[in-house]
C-alpha cells in the first residue's frame, strides 16, 4: 500500500527581550546557574506576573508578518504540571484567546516550487528551568535561570507531507525570526526548539491517523531524520497489523531512532484555567498598525527585488535573500564593485566555503562586504584575471589586507602592457615548433597548450584575452 | 451530576495530593455540590454574553522591558533544602 506523511510543527522561539515574561529578571545566555533566577521565578507566595511590553510586541510584530489575526484581546491560563524546573507547578500559556490567530507562511522548496503552510495560531508563553540529572549523588539539579523566558509557540496546520517541506518551513520560520529580529534562533543554544507531529494514512484517503509527538528536535539536520525514521516505524507496525498509539516519543540523534517517552503514565492532563493574576490583555488598531510602520522588508519581497534590481537567478535570489545577515552582505559588496553577478557569485562560492569550513557566520567574517567589494572592482576594471583574484582572496583570509594592497605587495598585477605579451608570446612560439606544426596542420586546440605555457611564465599575471587573440594572429601567419 | 471515588483519586493525583478514604468521601461529595451548582448556572441563557476572562473589568497594565533584578541567589539558597555548585538538588527525576 502506498502511504502519505501528514505533519505538523510546533516551534517555540525564545523571544530576545532583555528581562523575562513576567518578571524584571535577565535572560542574558550563559550565566552561572541561578544568577538570574529572582524570587517570582522561584514561585516565592506574594509574587506577582507583570507581562513584558516588548514580549508582546515582538508576538504582534511576528503576527503580522505572516498575515495572521491579531488578537485584540488575549488571555492568558495556567497549564498545570508538576515537575521541579517548573517551580509554580503551572506554565503561564495562552489557550483560547492566543496573541496570534491564524496566518500562514509560504515555503521555499529546493526545486523552486513554492507551498502555503497554514499556521494554527501562536501563543506567547513561559519557559522553564533545566535539569541536570548527572552526578549529584542520586539527585537532579535544577538551574532556573531560564525559566520566565519569553516564548512564542507557533503551531502550524498538520499541512506538509513529507520531512523535506518539514525542513523548509522550519527555515522560513527561521528566516522570518531573524529578519524581524525577535530571536536569535540559536537552535543550538535552544533558542528555537521544534517538536513535530507525525502520522501517515492510506494514500487517498482523508482520515488522519493516529500520531505521535516527536520532541527533542535540535537541528534541522535532525527533523528531517527523525520524521523520517518515524513515518518508517509507524508504516512498519500498521503493515505488520499493528496500531499506532498516540504518544509523546524522544528523538536519540546518536541511535537515530524515537522511542517512547512516558506512555505508562495517566494521559496529560493540564487542567488549564484562566491565570487570575494577570488581567486580559488588550490592543488596539493604532497599536497594531504602529507595530505594522516597524515591519521590514521580508525574505520574499527581497529575493523578488534581487531579481527586479540586480539580474540576479531566482535560485541565487533565494539563498542570499533567506538570511538577512547574508543579504545585507551582498548589497554591501554590491554598493562597492557594482558588478551584482561576480557579487553574488563571490558571497555563495569562495566566501561561503571559507564560512563554512571555519564554521563562523557571515557577519563574523575577516573578510569585510568592502574589502569583498574591493577585490571584484579589480576583476572588473581588468587589474587582475578571476585566477590571480583567488590567490588574493586567500591572502585576504590570512589577513594581509585590502586588495590593492595584496596585488601591489605580491606584484600581481595583470600585465596588459602589448609589448610584454608580445614578447612572452614570441619566446613560446619559438620555444615548441613541433605545436607549431601541429596547430598549421589544423590542429587546433594546441593553442591551449600555448596559452598554458604563456600564463606559467607570466605566473598567471598576463591578460589571457589579449595572450589568446595575439597568439591566434601570430600562429595564423 | 455527581463525581464518583475514582474521579476524585484521579484529581488528587494530578494536584499530588494524599487523601484518606474518608476524605475522599468527603471531597466526592463537595466536588458534586460544586458541579451541582455549575449546572444549575450552566442553564443560564448566556447567548449574547460575551466570555469573561477575569473578574475584574480592567485590562493588564504592562512592564518596560529592563532588568530590574539582581543577583540574589546566595540569599534565595539559604532557604534552600540542598544546593550544590548553584544548583537546587531535588530528587531524582528522569524521563
Amino acid at each position: 500500500m502506498e502511504w502519505e506523511t501528514v505533519i505538523g510543527l510546533e516551534v517555540h522561539v525564545q523571544l530576545s527581550t532583555a528581562s523575562k515574561l513576567f518578571s524584571g529578571t535577565s535572560t542574558e545566555y550563559g550565566a552561572q546557574p541561578n544568577t538570574q533566577a529572582s524570587i517570582y521565578d522561584l514561585a516565592m507566595p506574594g509574587t506577582l506576573p507583570v507581562l513584558n511590553t516588548e514580549a508582546l510586541r515582538m508576538a504582534v510584530k511576528f503576527g503580522l508578518s505572516i498575515g495572521a489575526e491579531i488578537g485584540k484581546k488575549s488571555v492568558f491560563d495556567r497549564k498545570n504540571y508538576f515537575y521541579p524546573d517548573l517551580p509554580k507547578g503551572y506554565q503561564t500559556s495562552q489557550l483560547d484567546y492566543p496573541t496570534v490567530g491564524k496566518g500562514e507562511l509560504v515555503i521555499n522548496m529546493e526545486d523552486g516550487s513554492q507551498r502555503t503552510i497554514g499556521v494554527t495560531r501562536a501563543h506567547m508563553e513561559e519557559d522553564a528551568g533545566k535539569s541536570l540529572h548527572e552526578d549529584f549523588h542520586g539527585k537532579s539539579g535544577i538551574d532556573l535561570n531560564r525559566a520566565g523566558t519569553p516564548l512564542l509557540e507557533i503551531v502550524s496546520e498538520p499541512d506538509m507531507r513529507n520531512a523535506k517541506e518539514a525542513v523548509a518551513y522550519l527555515k522560513k520560520l527561521h528566516s522570518i525570526i531573524l529578519y524581524l529580529g525577535i530571536s536569535d534562533g540559536e537552535m543550538s543554544q535552544g533558542s528555537m526548539r521544534c517538536d513535530a507531529n507525525v502520522s501517515v494514512r492510506p494514500k487517498g484517503t482523508t482520515k488522519l491517523g493516529n500520531r505521535t509527538e516527536i520532541k527533542n528536535i535540535n537541528s534541522f539536520r535532525f527533523v528531517e531524520k527523525a520524521i523520517n525514521i518515524e513515518v518508517e516505524r509507524q508504516i512498519d507496525i500498521i503493515e505488520d497489523g499493528g496500531k499506532i498509539e498516540q504518544e509523546t516519543r524522544l528523538y536519540d540523534a546518536d541511535k537515530n531512532e524515537t522511542r517512547s517517552m512516558r506512555s505508562k503514565e495517566v494521559a496529560n492532563d493540564y487542567r488549564y484555567f484562566p491565570e487570575p493574576d494577570l488581567l486580559p490583555i488588550v490592543i488596539d488598531d493604532a497599536y497594531i498598525e504602529t507595530v505594522r510602520a516597524t515591519l521590514p522588508e521580508l525574505p520574499d519581497v527581497k529575493k523578488q527585488r534581487f531579481q527586479d534590481q540586480y539580474g540576479l537567478s531566482e535560485y541565487d535570489a533565494m539563498v542570499l535573500s533567506s538570511d538577512l545577515a547574508s543579504a545585507n552582505y551582498f548589497e554591501a559588496v554590491v554598493d562597492t564593485c557594482d558588478d551584482a553577478k561576480l557579487s553574488a557569485n563571490w558571497v555563495m562560492g569562495d566566501l561561503q566555503a571559507y564560512l563554512n569550513k571555519e564554521e563562523i557566520s557571515i557577519v563574523n567574517s575577516i573578510v569585510s562586504a568592502k574589502v569583498l567589494g574591493g577585490l571584484i572592482k579589480r576583476i572588473t576594471d581588468n587589474t587582475i584575471s578571476s585566477k590571480i583574484a583567488k590567490t588574493v582572496f586567500e591572502a585576504m583570509l590570512a589577513g594581509e589586507g585590502d586588495a590593492d594592497s595584496i596585488i601591489e605587495s605580491k606584484g600581481l598585477k595583470q600585465v596588459t602592457d602589448t609589448g610584454a605579451i608580445e614578447k612572452m608570446v614570441d619566446d613560446v612560439i619559438t620555444a615548441n615548433p613541433d605545436q607549431v606544426q601541429q596547430f598549421k596542420e589544423g590542429k587546433e586546440q594546441v593553442i591551449g597548450f600555448f596559452v598554458g605555457q604563456i600564463m606559467k611564465a607570466s605566473q598567471g599575471k598576463a591578460n589571457p584575452g589579449q595572450v589568446n587573440k595575439m597568439l591566434k594572429e601570430k600562429l595564423s601567419k | 451530576m455527581s463525581i464518583e471515588l475514582g474521579d476524585v483519586e484521579n484529581i488528587a493525583h494530578l494536584a499530588r495530593l494524599h487523601l484518606s478514604n474518608e476524605e475522599k468521601q468527603e471531597a466526592a461529595g463537595s466536588i458534586s455540590n460544586i458541579l451541582a451548582l455549575i449546572d444549575q448556572m450552566q442553564s443560564v441563557d448566556t447567548d449574547n454574553v460575551e466570555p469573561l476572562a477575569h473578574a475584574f473589568d480592567a485590562v493588564q497594565r504592562l512592564r518596560e522591558d529592563v532588568v530590574t533584578e539582581s543577583n540574589q541567589r546566595d540569599e534565595l539558597q539559604k532557604i534552600a533544602p540542598e544546593t550544590e555548585e548553584g544548583l537546587y538538588l531535588v530528587p531524582k527525576v528522569i524521563e
